[in-house]
């Protein structure tokens, strides 16, 4: 046998058992997760090694109807942390879309004074340290009486997702041919008639996408939800609800099915959208 | 970056005519709302960082700290800086910063390397490892914790059948390790474990990247090499990992960025306890644990500081050497 022809054999059988522990990990503990979830934690620690469900634990849901009750019900009010999660998170994409979209173009299509130093400037931001600019801000809000509530968050978190959003459609606008907005302006449409008419239609997959990305980036944000509205348990958002959990009195099987509660729209939404999501990541980079 | 600008639209801007006076009104009319939400919101606040370094400012009298009316003072710097865990903190985060981003980027490789040719399934198979990434770092965190649980947890479970005793993975600063009982090591195991949850957190990124890169390569330099008789591994040596350099070289200087401010990966698996305490863990740590903002807000300028040098020199010898 050649060293080629070794090779080829080689790399050819690490392949097939690379993809399988790459598969494996990615997906391991997320199943191991949900199973958990479902258990009681007395038969955990009777068997660790048995970590499946049986089809009554799965059906009986007892884990998650805990978590999910009201606190004056001995549960742990996930329902309200549900609620405000979706509040902010759904404010957030609506709000940083409505000035992102606008920003991207300005900066992708339109000449003006400064528009370089803008577009520089965005980059920096987004790759500047976040635990610097929530210390000023945290003393920022608790001044203007803002801090503890979900207005405090939602409008941290537009300032976070905008460079982002920012970034991603300034790229996918440039990529839309200078040609047909032309045209359409020369068919005698506005501006802004044509941001509304050629190129927001043309552009809409790939604002989808980063709305889907802002979407997600509140609804996972953990560090300001921790400093601004800890106080308040009536405003946590889901993240600061499993982190709760997160103690000895709570049984882990309890934290798991909170875990799965935080993780379940984001994957539905992943792979509902996975194409763009993932096209999206390359052309934009997102901060992770 | 804006290199896909047109010969026209560079004509257009030397002319000041009045239809480019208003072109140029109404693009900064798009941009004012995004660039004020910035000014106020991440500017503003930097600034005001830099004042509250340099002055006394506690949580409890919050309400009574002012912008302009202080009394300057190096003080938290000098508080923290003499900390006696500062130094050790900082090589924590460089270890952690470091190992992380490149077990990350070598995971992405091999993963890359591994899905680059088309099979049945492999759209599936590469929308499942980007599971580590989307996953809500509070839940991945959480299992995390769970698996490695020394009572109950799945890896504790599996390792036990092969004899080995519990390991409290995420609380044991350092373990012996002794192999086949000839040489003994001591490794940071928490720190080792932190790492490890960051090389399979982001893996997924560097993996999206480099497919791209590895897919958008010219298919008949590989067929050259094929040709000149290149085994697999040679073409690999000579031929993808030269063109994915300026790749690997821009992932790892923005995972190093990311890794290097990340705060809730570490502060969710171990709260910086048994050796894993970063500067971000420190610094919530000044502002909520101790009620000291001002010595918060100094060691955020000290990592700021950090971080301008380290990408400073990264754009001073890697980044010319490959542009040339």
């Amino acid at each position: 046998m050649t060293r080629a022809e070794f090779e080829e054999r080689f790399f050819g059988t690490l392949k097939w058992m690379s993809i399988v522990f790459f598969a494996v990990i990615a997906l391991f503990p997320l199943l191991y997760m949900l199973a958990l979830s479902f258990k009681p934690i007395q038969d955990l620690l009777l068997d660790p090694g048995k970590w499946w469900p049986t089809l009554e634990q799965i059906t009986g849901f007892e884990t998650y109807r805990a978590v999910l009750r009201p606190v004056d019900q001995g549960g742990f009010g996930f329902v309200t942390f549900i609620r405000n999660s979706s509040i902010v998170a759904v404010s957030t994409v609506i709000l940083t879309l409505a000035v992102g979209i606008l920003a991207a173009y300005s900066v992708a299509r339109v000449n003006f004074f400064g528009r370089q130093t803008v577009s520089i400037g965005m980059i920096l931001v987004y790759l500047f340290p976040v635990v610097i600019v929530a210390i000023p801000l945290f003393v920022m809000f608790s001044r203007m009486g803002i801090r503890d509530s979900l207005y405090g968050l939602v409008i941290v978190y537009l300032a976070s997702t905008l460079p982002v959003t920012m970034y991603m459609l300034r790229g996918y606008f440039q990529s839309i041919p200078v040609s047909l907005e032309e045209a359409a302006m020369v068919d005698g449409l506005s501006r802004f008639g044509v941001i509304r008419k050629i190129t927001f239609p043309l552009a809409a997959p790939a604002i989808a996408a980063v709305a889907l990305y802002v979407f997600m980036i509140a609804w996972n944000e953990f560090l300001y939800a921790l400093l601004f509205v800890l106080e308040k348990r009536e405003l946590w958002t889901l993240s600061l609800g499993v982190n709760q959990l997160n103690t000895q009195e709570v049984p882990k099987t309890m934290l798991m099915a909170g875990s799965v509660i935080i993780s379940l729209p984001i994957i539905v939404l992943f792979f509902a959208a996975e194409r763009f999501l993932t096209e999206g990541l390359t052309a934009g980079g997102v901060k992770g | 970056m804006a290199a896909t600008q047109t010969p026209d639209m560079k004509d257009r801007r030397r002319r000041k005519t009045p239809m480019a006076r208003r072109e140029s009104r109404f693009g900064v009319n798009l941009i004012l709302p995004a660039v004020l939400v910035v000014a106020l919101l991440v500017v503003f606040p930097l600034l005001w960082n830099v004042a509250l370094s340099f002055q006394k400012a506690r949580l409890i009298d919050i309400q009574d700290v002012s912008i302009w009316g202080f009394t300057p003072t190096l003080n938290n710097y000098r508080t923290v800086v003499g900390a006696h865990d500062f130094w050790p903190v900082l090589k924590t985060t460089f270890i952690y910063t470091i190992a992380g981003s490149i077990l990350s980027i070598g995971l992405g490789l091999w993963a890359a390397l591994s899905l680059q040719k088309a099979f049945k399934g492999r759209a599936f198979v590469r929308g499942l490892v980007l599971f580590p990434y989307v996953v809500p770092v509070i839940a991945a965190a959480f299992v995390w914790q769970v698996m490695l649980n020394p009572q109950f947890g799945i890896v504790n479970e599996w390792l036990g059948r092969f004899g080995v005793p519990a390991i409290d993975f995420l609380r044991t600063r350092s373990y012996d390790l002794s192999v086949f009982g000839l040489f003994h090591v001591s490794i940071p195991l928490a720190l080792t474990t932190v790492i490890v949850f960051e090389g399979w957190r982001y893996f997924p990124f560097a993996f999206l990247f480099i497919l791209a890169a590895l897919q958008s390569m010219p298919e008949d330099v590989n067929e050259a090499a094929l040709v000149d008789g290149a085994t697999l591994s040679q073409k690999f040596r000579y031929v993808t990992l030269p063109a994915l350099a300026p790749v690997l070289s821009v992932l790892f200087l923005l995972r190093f960025i990311w890794t290097f401010n990340k705060f809730d990966d570490v502060y969710l698996l171990t709260g910086g306890g048994s050796g894993t305490e970063v500067i971000t863990v420190k610094i919530v740590d000044w502002m909520l644990g101790r009620g000291n903002v001002g010595a918060a807000a100094a060691l955020g300028m000290i990592l700021a500081a950090i971080l301008l040098v380290v990408v400073g020199l990264y754009f001073k010898f890697f980044y010319k050497e490959e542009t040339a």
